[in-house]
């Protein structure tokens, strides 16, 4: 069975590893500091200038000068710092960042990202995502593989404008783990129940098949 | 010590005229000026061209000018949640350059640091570099981004000295300290003014000579945008 937003979440927590310092995008990559493997020390940082963020605030104690980037009021862990929006972005440029995980409309097998506007529709603009992919070393995409039109999102080539080029290194959704090789998408591993066949249906990409594809873990 | 306080929202905003470029701190709404932003609204200056990371919202923050039309152009990353905004932006009244946060933040900063233009990677590849240089630096291309000033800067502290020397709370800082330095007059509004001297040198987030004009806000409203909570177990 495909995975729900929340089992991509957890499949992409399995990713972490202790002492990385993690931005998180709006969506499901939001969903990953839920599923943080017990022991585990990581750091989440937020475009908006706090490393360190917590989990949300008990009600009543929501505070309007505390909020991640998708303007959600957030807590701070012990050892959380401020800083201004230029030094959050030399974190970020700087790739002090050690893993990036953000959604896409579209990826293509070139690593291409489109995730910010569609032609003809408002645009709100790119926020931080733009300056996120030019610079992490290691970006992780979370998506549905398909849109709901059942039209695949894993392409040969981006339609959509694109958010950055060339960046993304892996691809978790609610089909398989995906990663981006100089031939195309090279298939790791699949969701729980899920053929091969629904995964190369549903995608329009090229998609690399060697060997046993094993079933992804997913408690 | 050299006093930057001034007595009077009309003092703090003296000087502001139609067609300038304004710097607005803030995030969505935390940390925006609320106070410079009341007060713009009611001078009913227009033709502005106000660079800030967000737009407001439809009665609140900038969404405030936006409704009296007071804004010609905005220098944004991003900008959602404002149902006017997309009016004026569709029917061609409002100019908008939308320019990745992180390149807004650094030619903000630049501006105010003398850096004319510096490269980025940040939209390589996309519309964003359409137009301009592109260099490989450890063979990775960046494109040329030049650095913005501003004719006022309109920033909100939670402390200040009335030397101007600034300390900002939790994430309400974002934009605000490079805009104070990019701006020509830089003033300041804060939720608590205190003597020259009582603030620890070494905390002070933005040194008061960035800073021209400084006063005591009131009245906050502290709009939060996405109310987010757990529940108790």
């Amino acid at each position: 069975m495909a995975l729900d937003k929340n089992g991509i979440a957890k499949r992409i927590a399995q990713e972490l590893q202790d002492g990385f310092y993690v931005n998180l995008g709006i969506g499901i990559p939001t969903l990953v500091a839920n599923y943080i493997p017990k022991g585990m020390n990581v750091e989440f940082q937020s475009e908006n200038g706090v490393l360190g963020m917590g989990p949300f605030p008990f009600e009543g104690e929501e505070d309007a000068d505390l909020i991640n980037a998708g303007k959600q009021t957030i807590t701070t862990m012990p050892g959380a710092v401020f800083f201004d929006s230029a030094t959050s972005f030399s974190m970020i440029r700087g790739q002090h960042v050690q893993l990036t995980v953000l959604g896409a409309m579209e990826v293509a097998q070139n690593g291409d990202i489109a995730n910010w506007k569609i032609p003809g529709k408002m645009v709100k603009g790119m926020g931080g995502a733009m300056d996120l992919v030019a610079s992490a070393e290691n970006i992780i995409v979370a998506m549905m593989h398909t849109n709901k039109k059942g039209e695949s999102k894993i392409l040969k080539k981006c339609s959509l404008p694109l958010t950055g080029v060339g960046c993304v290194t892996k691809v978790v959704t609610n089909l398989a783990v995906l990663d981006v090789v100089e031939e195309g998408f090279k298939l790791l591993e699949r969701a729980p129940g899920v053929s091969i066949d629904e995964i190369q249906n549903a995608t329009q990409g090229d998609l690399i098949i060697k060997g046993d594809i094993p079933e992804m873990k997913i408690k | 010590m050299i006093n930057k306080v001034v007595n009077s929202i009309e003092e703090a905003i003296q000087g502001v005229a139609d067609d300038m470029t304004f710097m607005l701190g803030g995030f969505g709404l935390c940390g925006i000026p609320e106070n410079s932003i009341c007060a713009l609204s009611k001078s009913g200056i227009k033709g502005l061209t106000c660079i800030s990371n967000n737009a407001g919202v439809d009665n609140f923050g900038l969404g405030l000018l936006l409704q009296k039309r007071q804004i010609k152009k905005m220098i944004s990353s991003y900008v959602g949640e404002n149902a006017e905004f997309e009016r004026q932006m569709l029917s061609g009244e409002l100019e908008v350059e939308l320019i990745p946060q992180g390149t807004l933040a650094e030619r903000c900063r630049a501006g105010g640091a003398g850096i004319p233009a510096f490269f980025t990677p940040a939209g390589y590849g996309t519309e964003v570099a359409e137009g301009k240089e592109v260099r490989e630096f450890n063979g990775k291309p960046h494109i040329l981004e030049s650095a913005l000033t501003a004719d006022f800067a309109f920033i909100k502290a939670w402390k200040g000295d009335t030397a101007g020397n600034l300390v900002f709370k939790g994430t309400a800082r974002n934009f605000n300290p490079m805009m104070a330095m990019a701006g020509k007059i830089t003033v300041v509004e804060v939720e608590e003014l205190v003597p020259a001297g009582e603030l620890d040198p070494a905390q002070i987030h933005t040194p008061g000579i960035f800073v021209q004009r400084i006063f005591q806000g009131k009245d906050y409203e502290k709009r939060i945008e996405q109310r987010t909570v757990r529940t108790r177990e």
